[in-house]
């Protein structure tokens, strides 16, 4: 805990002169274009298929809803650091970021890039529930191409990051494509899943699962949860820079070759012990307290660097 | 013949006597509520049911919904807030007929229905305080149903944070020989304060569940619009800092979160720490954090608390009104009377005003009722002290000729079309076909028009404190109305004159610019952030975490 | 949905900046407005694509306000529309208005 005092420092949500930095600002508010704004070099960013191309979708009009000029879906270059990279940030607010026809082709068609191009990464911004519902087979073909793609990249040697620390987080067949890349970057606000919390209760009913329990949501679905479990490979702060960070900190520490046939063996016997050590949890709480994590009821509370502290101590069977 | 003069007495015992079954040293088991109301409570009683804004009897609205029509009916009841689904189960299953009462938000649709079949005939609509005073006059309860976080083994009760109306419902129940049951949370051997004496108290029972609490005054400041933000910059710049207003009440909502949350920093840069906002009858805002530790704040008196700020407020109690134990203690009545005469300034939103100004939040299917509002909402004609505000804006009211007086600041500030397009401004309003089809003596009117001295909207301020005449009046507001059908048939002409004169003040005019409205001014803009305003101290209720 | 077209005559030619500008998302309440340079023979064009019918007459009032302030030459105005109250429709204009502007670093 601060002192009352010592409030109007630069990393309290308080100052008036500090807020005009997009860099420090925090990712869960900013939208696509801010996001990509805050994490590249000034300038550099220069988008495809811009909105003054309207590639918007052809299936919302005769549904009778407005389509945005991007398709909810920014794509394009620039530079992170000093770095190349390619970089797509999806629109949260609109259709709850779900992916549709030109949505999917904007995101497939990066990746594709990236294959003859070899930027030093690509970067997804997730803000997303999966499949735009509007669009349905399109919406799932889209997917499976961005799934193709991705691991495509990653074969031909580049690396493709998830950063996810947004409103919607990744969920449905966008989640799949966050766990195909070669590293999760979360902040404690973003989720990953593939059902959404909703989805769940209604389909299993509400003893299954609380949707309206947000805090709930978030232990089984929040970024410490998902860093915990080895999901998330690096767990930030809400701030635009923390995962401008994270990202240089992801890239130097990673020799991007595709998936070996022996990872994948050694990724699923993981997975197997996994479920046979938490299977019959009903609540990131007590997965927290099988891996030795003291008061693990605290976790959600602490900010990050506070939890990162803790989680070190933990003492986990697979992780 | 000789009258006896303990009727309600010799009524008291008769019913303790039927009671005396239940109950050992005045607790009764949760099983035999029923029972327990069924023995104490006669047909065609007065029954309050403690109904608050927060916090809810909930337990013994549900008994006293599972009694035997047969034997209890015709109840009238005398209660602040419908809120639970048994508060009007009990006229739906015939055991209630009458009801008085202030507020019904969540119930207003059934509460509509209800009255449309002829099942509940309605006595009055009141604001808080007119209700609380019936208490006292003509509207005593004989049997009073209230809850308390704990009793201890004597039967003093803890209210705990949420101490809202009880004191006032059993003062008026206890002192006119009626029959008090308290629902408690939990039994213990030591009460951290007594904030009901035993003496007042007649039954207890340890409720299997403890009562519910709304988080009602909790604003998630991520939904706070642009918008929302250039009109609190327009409350501040034009109305708090013009008049110094210095004690003051906000109504619920975003608009005026957005206030609280600009204190600290746009506030701030105006240099208007210390000169505005320093004493508050207001509920523990969540959204008011931010300003209290940036030493805005001086004192705070609430109405009631708010669930996940109870540690928040321990550790403020410079702030805060608590107890020696370190928790906060709340009172509507008290707070009411504050907001009403200790107050200069009221600012709330509404839902439609019309071309006099009056505003309300009616709808022709919902019969929601006042709360308080109107207390706070209303130049108060008794008041006779001064302060800087008050005067200024008595004299701006001020008639030639006239006896100098105060006036009180009672703000509407509204977008001018709500979501979907719905005007806020309206030619007449909803309140009078509500009236009509509730057979109300009077259309629901929260703030008459004569007590508004300003109205502010995105496009401006109306100052009507200013206004010389009817003509006046509707085209100052015209002239803020937007867009809206109203707005767009103002007398341009005259807008651009009242402009002049300064009775209406566009952002450009207070030198805000319409584009410096960024949520970037929010001192927090998430829940998040408010946490690490409190650190950590405030606990938001689940459903406002997004961690 | 509805779609509506204005077009105002302008008088004053845009200042230097970016060749177009994007604010605003595409959700309940709210609008994207874009904005191109473009010659259209001293016009300001505005194309209006909105989820709520019925409001024609208030985006002419909102539109006729901007271009009496705003008398602009050359430009084009796209909009997609969830709904958005005249004020943040007003405050989507300014703000496109301004990013458009902002001079290139």
């Amino acid at each position: 805990m601060k002192p009352p005092h010592a409030k109007a420092t630069a990393a309290e949500p308080s100052a008036v002169n500090a807020v005009h930095d997009s860099s420090t600002r925090s990712f869960y508010e900013a939208d696509a274009r801010a996001r990509i704004a805050g994490l590249l070099d000034r300038a550099s960013f220069r988008e495809f298929v811009g909105p003054c191309r309207r590639m918007a979708s052809p299936h919302l009009t005769p549904l009778d809803q407005p389509g945005a000029f991007d398709d909810g879906v920014v794509v394009g270059e620039g530079l992170l650091r000093g770095r190349r990279v390619l970089i797509a940030a999806q629109q949260g607010a609109f259709l709850g970021g779900g992916v549709g026809e030109v949505h999917g082709a904007k995101l497939t068609g990066l990746l594709e890039r990236a294959v003859t191009e070899r930027p030093a990464a690509v970067l997804l911004l997730l803000d997303t529930g999966g499949v735009r519902l509007h669009e349905a087979n399109a919406g799932l073909i889209a997917i499976s191409e961005i799934l193709r793609a991705t691991l495509a990249a990653r074969a031909a040697g580049v690396a493709v990051l998830a950063l996810i620390g947004s409103g919607n987080g990744a969920f449905g067949g966008m989640g799949i494509v966050a766990r195909c890349c070669s590293a999760v970057l979360m902040s404690e606000e973003g989720r990953l899943s593939l059902s959404g919390p909703e989805v769940i209760e209604t389909v299993r009913g509400v003893e299954e699962f609380d949707a309206r329990d947000r805090a709930l949501v978030w232990r089984v679905t929040g970024g410490k949860h998902r860093f915990l479990l080895g999901e998330a490979n690096l767990l930030v702060a809400d701030r635009i820079d923390a995962f401008a960070d994270a990202v240089l900190a992801a890239l130097d520490g990673l020799h991007e070759s595709g998936d070996s046939l022996v990872a994948l063996e050694r990724e699923q016997t993981r997975l197997s012990q996994r479920i046979a050590d938490y299977g019959d949890c009903r609540d990131g709480l007590e997965i927290w307290r099988r891996q030795g994590i003291a008061e693990p009821e605290r976790l959600p509370l602490l900010d990050t660097a506070e939890f990162l502290a803790a989680a070190a101590t933990r003492g986990t069977p697979c992780n | 013949m000789t009258r006896e003069w303990n009727d309600l007495a010799q009524g008291r015992s008769r019913r303790l006597a039927r009671a005396a079954g239940f109950a050992q040293a005045r607790q009764v088991r949760a099983e035999d509520a029923v029972a327990l109301l069924e023995a104490v409570i006669e047909p065609g009683d007065r029954v309050c049911l403690e109904g608050n804004n927060q916090k809810q009897a909930d337990f013994l609205a549900q008994c006293l919904a599972q009694a035997d029509p047969q034997r209890l009916h015709d109840l009238h009841m005398v209660q602040s807030v419908l809120s639970l689904p048994a508060h009007l189960d009990v006229f739906e299953r015939g055991i209630a007929r009458r009801l008085d009462f202030s507020f019904s938000g969540p119930q207003a649709t059934r509460l509509a229905g209800l009255v449309a079949e002829n099942r509940i005939e309605i006595g009055a609509i009141h604001t808080y305080l007119e209700l609380f005073g019936r208490y006292f006059v003509d509207l005593t309860p004989r049997v009073a149903l209230v809850t308390a976080q704990a009793a201890d083994r004597d039967g003093n009760l803890y209210t705990g944070p949420n101490t809202e109306d009880t004191p006032v419902i059993v003062e008026a129940t206890a002192f006119r020989s009626g029959i008090v049951i308290a629902q408690v949370n939990e039994i213990v051997e030591r009460l951290p304060r007594v904030d009901i004496p035993a003496g007042w108290v007649d039954f207890v029972i340890a409720a299997p569940r403890p009562n519910h609490i709304e988080p009602l005054f909790t604003r998630d400041p991520a939904q706070i619009s642009e918008i929302q933000v250039l009109m609190a910059m327009l409350a501040i710049k034009g109305i708090y800092a013009e008049y110094g207003v210095d004690r003051l009440n906000h109504g619920i909502g975003f608009d005026t979160a957005a206030i609280e949350l600009l204190l600290p920093t746009y506030a701030e840069s105006l240099g208007l720490k210390g000169k505005i906002c320093r004493h508050w009858a207001l509920n523990p805002h969540p959204a008011l954090i931010p300003a209290i530790e940036s030493g805005f704040v001086q004192s705070v008196h609430s109405f009631g608390s708010e669930l996940g700020m109870e540690r928040y407020v321990a550790a403020r109690s410079d702030v805060f009104f608590t107890g020696a134990d370190g928790s906060m203690r709340s009172n509507r009545a008290l707070s009411q009377t504050a907001g009403l005469y200790a107050c200069d300034l009221f600012i709330g939103s509404t839902l439609q005003i019309d071309l006099q100004g009056n505003s309300s939040t009616a709808t022709r299917d919902r019969i929601a009722g006042f709360g308080g509002a109107p207390n706070m909402g209303s130049d108060a004609r008794g008041r006779r002290h001064a302060s800087a505000a008050w005067l200024k804006a008595g004299a701006e009211a001020a008639r030639p000729g006239e006896m100098p007086r105060g006036r009180k600041l009672v703000v509407q500030m509204v977008e001018t079309f709500r979501e979907h397009m719905a005007p806020a401004f309206v030619d007449r309003l909803d309140a009078w076909e509500l009236a009509e089809r509730a057979k109300l003596p009077l259309p629901p009117v929260m703030i008459y028009g004569d007590d508004v001295s300003h109205v502010l909207t995105e496009e401006g301020i109306a100052n009507l404190l200013l206004c010389r005449t009817a003509e006046e009046r509707e085209q100052a507001i015209r002239g803020v109305a937007g867009y809206t059908a109203v707005g767009l048939q103002r007398d341009r002409r005259m807008v651009e004159n009242l402009r002049d004169r300064g009775v209406i003040r566009r952002p450009d005019d207070l030198g805000i610019r319409t584009r410096d409205a960024s949520r970037d001014l929010l001192a927090a803009r998430t829940v998040k952030d408010l946490v690490r305003w409190s650190g950590g101290l405030y606990d938001p209720p689940k459903r406002f975490r997004h961690w | 949905m509805e779609t509506l077209r204005f077009r105002f005559d302008g008088r004053q030619a845009l200042p230097a900046g970016e060749h177009h500008a994007l604010v605003g998302v595409v959700a309940s309440g709210n609008l994207e407005v874009l904005l191109e340079r473009l010659p259209l023979d001293g016009a300001m064009e505005i194309h209006i694509v909105t989820a709520a019918r019925g409001f024609g007459e208030i985006w002419q009032a909102v539109l006729g306000d901007f271009a009496a302030r705003h008398p602009l030459r050359d430009l084009r105005i796209s909009i997609n529309d969830v709904g958005a109250t005249p004020a943040v429709v007003s405050l989507r204009l300014s703000q496109a208005l301004e990013a458009l502007q902002e001079s290139a670093p």
